[in-house]
């Protein structure tokens, strides 16, 4: 039991590193740029689809993902060149209804381009099987710590670049107040222009890692997002540590309340009744965490306004 | 008062004979899932019947065919819409293309109510095969559990003792479940429900491996089962706890999709690909060279689909209006099909052989499934006693 507990516990770390990745780029963007990007996820897609491209022309994973993030962080770039640099003067109704649209249409050409069956990626041969933590005990798949290693870099990363250079010294001002920041003399629409691209190409990273472990497939940005935008309302819109913190509550609560309510409610009822109401009580979890933070602190954990 | 029985009764019958004229044409409504994460099922149901009413010549029954295609979008609520349209705008003869059993019931009793026969290419119901059964309603290809409770009894005679479960937590995963423990009689190792479309299955696996058991059976379809196989082969448990699953969750979708790690997978089916008859080898033939890749079952329930319609509408002449003559071909005529023969039982559910499959590594590197071995021969429904018909 006490292995169970560890591995899910690793397994909620993971999915909250992945977390993390979209959050940190909505929380910059809605912090920031004071922009509802319900297309955040597809940013995800996107990324996950290039990925899955590259890699049938190169047949390796790590150029595959490489050329997925920087080509993602391109057309990040440009749709706030084009689209979201004038929906940041409109009503959040508005952008809310546009960047709906978005997902639509960026649904739509991804079928008319990939078709409507799920892609693959393959992984990195090296890493496609278990590795013994605990002999004989505890396994766990290589490529999941690999993804624990690389989403605890970037979170790492992030946080050097937040808090640590300049450019993170101008979002942070951008977050806590744009105009005061752009009066001081911030160059604001670059700087906005960088924050999307940046956004995508963390998007573009969880999708290409994830694309080994799940379907690649179309609207796999919409089972993402809702997550993702709970995560950033716990941490605090525009918090990067927030964004964080909330990614790991997220990922662990999510994860291992499946785990131990299903094996506490067994104690209780009957087993299959447990089977049953275990799993519906456990994906209630998060949403509650959310209202109760909601109700406590609406300003969220780490408030990025003061 | 028996007179004027007797006078409406004649008029009915004059009615009914004069319609009974061949038609020139027939209208078959075509509503599937085309898109969202169900869409690699109906597209290739709708592939297999056109390919079959390709290989007619584009006719069925001998008269000129209008396909009507729709996309439900696995909502309820879109497939009740066409369902009105189909039977009002575009007054269908005869449908058939839905892929999920909750879409099936939301639109049944439109077609029912309209007098409009249904040939099911996927969706079978319990409810269509027992107490609710439905003169105008015919399944082509399987009853729900079917698929399970083979698998149920394969690893039930393969002497497994210990089996954990995964489904999802909606009405059709606790059924599978259930179909499956029809026959299987060991000990239930873990019955884990996961949420319905859930992504990541780390946790579920964990469980698996700390149940203690013996293999794993799932009823994870679509992009769900492309998931779990993928992640359960990268845990190392697929070499150490055997995995089982229907042929939905191990078909060639599912096989393109999840790649080498799909080596050794188990999966029961009605239908395989190497089956040895004419008309299966034409269709697998066909069927790749057309759309470029290998059929799934549900292709060859499409095909079989617009064969049966078509065998029957040719026994009754063209005369698609005389819908008791034409109940009496859909139930007795013996269509070509892909897997060989199949008849149908009282409910119209099929009563047919099953099959084991195993996917397996190929001389060039790729993997896709083999014939093992039959599992169960002429194998009715649960339910088909509850129908009175």
């Amino acid at each position: 039991m006490l292995y169970l507990i560890l591995e899910q516990a690793l397994n909620g770390l993971q999915y909250g590193l992945m977390l993390f990745l979209l959050a940190a780029g909505l929380t910059l963007v809605f912090g920031i740029m004071d922009l509802i990007n319900l297309a955040h996820g597809s940013l995800y897609m996107i990324g996950a689809f290039l990925a899955a491209a590259f890699y049938q022309v190169f047949e390796s994973f790590f150029p595959a993902l490489l050329l997925a993030i920087l080509s993602t962080a391109l057309i990040g770039a440009l749709l706030e060149r084009v689209l979201y640099r004038r929906l940041q003067r409109m009503s959040h109704l508005s952008q809310v209804l546009a960047t709906f649209a978005l997902i639509l249409i960026a649904n739509e050409t991804i079928k008319i381009i990939f078709g409507a069956q799920p892609l693959m990626i393959g992984m990195p041969a090296s890493l496609s099987g278990p590795i013994e933590l605990i002999t004989d005990e505890l396994y766990y798949p290589a490529y999941r710590m690999l993804i624990i290693g690389v989403g605890l870099v970037v979170a790492l990363g992030l946080y050097l670049l937040v808090n640590r250079t300049r450019i993170g010294m101008w979002m942070r001002a951008g977050a806590s107040n744009p105009d005061m920041a752009a009066v001081m003399g911030v160059r604001i629409k670059p700087l906005f222009t960088f924050v999307f691209a940046l956004g995508a190409a963390l998007c573009a990273l969880a999708g290409a890692l994830l694309g080994p472990l799940l379907a690649v497939s179309v609207g796999m940005g919409e089972s993402i997002l809702i997550p993702a935008f709970e995560v950033i309302v716990i941490g605090g819109i525009g918090s990067m540590r927030g964004a964080l913190v909330g990614s790991l509550l997220v990922g662990m609560i999510d994860t291992l309340g499946r785990l131990l309510l299903t094996f506490g409610l067994k104690l209780v009822v009957d087993s299959s009744t447990a089977a049953t109401l275990g799993p519906t009580l456990a994906s209630m979890m998060v949403s509650l965490l959310m209202v109760g933070v909601l109700f406590f602190r609406p300003q969220g954990l780490f408030p990025a306004r003061g | 008062m028996m007179k004027k029985t007797c006078i409406a009764l004649a008029c009915a019958t004059l009615l009914a004979a004069g319609s009974a004229l061949a038609a020139d044409s027939i209208k078959v409504g075509m509503m599937t899932t085309l898109s969202g994460p169900g869409a690699g099922l109906g597209i290739d149901i709708r592939d297999g019947f056109e390919l079959a009413v390709k290989h007619l010549g584009g006719k069925i029954g001998g008269l000129p065919t209008d396909i009507i295609t729709a996309d439900d979008a696995q909502n309820p609520e879109t497939a009740k819409q066409i369902a009105e349209r189909f039977l009002k705008r575009d007054k269908v003869d005869i449908a058939t293309g839905v892929v999920f059993s909750n879409i099936m019931l939301a639109v049944g009793p439109a077609f029912f109510a309209a007098d409009t026969f249904y040939i099911s290419a996927n969706a079978g119901p319990s409810q269509y095969a027992g107490a609710e059964c439905n003169p105008y309603f015919f399944n082509v290809a399987w009853q729900n559990d079917n698929l399970h409770e083979a698998m149920g009894k394969h690893v039930q005679d393969k002497g497994f003792k210990k089996v954990a479960l995964v489904a999802p937590n909606y009405p059709a995963g606790k059924d599978a479940l259930t179909g499956f423990k029809r026959l299987y009689k060991g000990e239930v190792a873990d019955e884990i429900y996961t949420k319905l479309g859930q992504l990541d299955y780390a946790a579920e696996i964990a469980q698996v491996r700390a149940s203690g058991a013996d293999a794993l059976y799932i009823f994870l379809p679509g992009g769900m089962g492309i998931n779990f196989i993928k992640q359960y082969s990268q845990s190392g448990m697929l070499k150490k706890t055997p995995l089982f699953a229907p042929g939905f969750s191990g078909d060639e979708d599912v096989v393109k999709a999840v790649g080498p790690a799909m080596e050794g997978v188990f999966n029961t089916t009605h239908w395989y690909r190497e089956m040895d008859n004419a008309v299966n080898k034409r269709f697998v033939a066909d069927f790749q060279k057309d759309f470029g890749r290998l059929p799934t079952l549900y292709a060859s329930q499409g095909y079989d689909t617009a064969m049966l319609m078509d065998a029957a509408v040719k026994a009754v002449g063209g005369k698609i209006e005389d819908k008791a003559a034409l109940r009496k071909a859909l139930e007795t005529v013996k269509a070509p099909t892909t897997r060989g023969e199949y008849r149908f039982g009282n409910n119209h559910y099929p009563v047919q052989d099953y099959y084991l499959r195993e996917v397996v590594r190929n001389a060039d590197g790729t993997v896709s499934n083999k014939y093992v071995g039959k599992v169960m021969e002429k194998h009715a429904d649960a339910y088909a006693q509850d129908c009175k018909m």
